[in-house]
């Protein structure tokens, strides 16, 4: 049975499907057979989710709006540039 | 989706390029949040936060003209925004070592010592705002290094190979970050989350 051990050495590239067939295999070997394991890979899995998944939320009204002004001060330099 | 929303990304960069102002702010207006997110978790500072999105803003308006479309101009803003940060981020913490290297190849080991099934998904269990606030709180508590490589691959979406370029590292050292990212998290989101009163060994 593969260890616990090299199981996190592969746990990574299983996770983003970038393994390759027999570090595959190895990694849902030792899920199958070590509870411990079959939990880091499973709530490792959550972990990403629930990031992956969070909707950013909104920037305050006066930043966005900051941010408005700041671009379009640029864009009006840009237009001209004698003025500068 | 709006139909604003349905014109796709290059169109608005080819636009904007041509001229008009209003293609561009719709780019902001599309992606300042996820930048805002960005860069607050790589400065944790919301001032340094602001001036990172206003200088990337400005910094992609400027430099338009070198976008390349053989990639997605989002990815290409998230590393204007990871460079801007992590500039912010060194000027701030000058003294203090922030090196990306910092405390990480000491051999150390990963740890999973919190060994527990989550109870039930958190996305169901808490309010959207209850749950950000614990995933802020959870990912400030990594060094830089490991933030930030866990929120480029994680969350923005980059390559392996387009974080370690972004980084500056070699794409071995981006493997093993992001994989210690994850585990750190997931040892950190486990103690919250767990079935209470119950660990992995009562399913044996
Ligand atoms: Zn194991």
């Amino acid at each position: 049975m593969p260890t616990c051990k090299e199981f996190l050495n592969g746990l990574g590239d299983y996770l983003d499907h970038a393994a390759d067939p027999s570090t595959r295999e190895l990694v849902e070997r030792h899920i199958r057979e070590c509870p411990n394991c079959h939990v880091v890979h499973d709530t490792t899995k959550n972990t990403i989710r629930v990031y992956r998944g969070e909707q950013a939320q909104e920037i305050a009204p006066q930043v966005a709006s900051g941010l408005l002004d700041a671009v379009q001060r640029r864009a009006a330099m840009r237009r001209k540039p004698c003025d500068q | 989706m709006s139909p604003v929303d349905a014109v796709d990304e290059l169109t608005l960069v080819e636009q904007a390029r041509e001229g008009d102002g209003g293609s561009f702010e719709t780019l902001i207006r599309r992606y300042q949040n996820r930048i805002f997110r960005l860069a607050k978790r790589i400065t944790q500072n919301d001032e340094d936060a602001e001036d990172v999105l206003q200088e990337s803003f400005l910094k992609a308006y400027d430099h338009l003209d070198s976008f390349q479309g053989n990639s997605k101009f989002y990815t290409w803003l998230v590393r204007i925004t990871v460079n801007e940060a992590l500039m912010k981020l060194r000027k701030r913490r000058t003294g203090k070592e922030v090196s990306l290297d910092e405390g990480l190849d000491t051999g150390e080991e990963v740890v999973t010592r919190e060994i527990a099934v989550w109870d039930g998904d958190p996305e169901q269990t808490y309010s959207q705002e209850e749950l950000r606030g614990i995933l802020d709180r959870t990912i400030d508590t990594l060094k830089p290094a490991f933030r930030t490589v866990f929120m480029l691959r994680d969350v923005e979406d980059l390559s392996t190979e387009e974080t370690a370029e972004v980084l500056g590292l070699s794409i071995p050292a981006v493997k093993s970050r992001l994989l210690r990212a994850r585990l750190q998290l997931r040892e950190k989101l486990t103690r919250q989350f767990k079935r209470k009163g119950e660990d992995v060994f009562a399913y044996l």
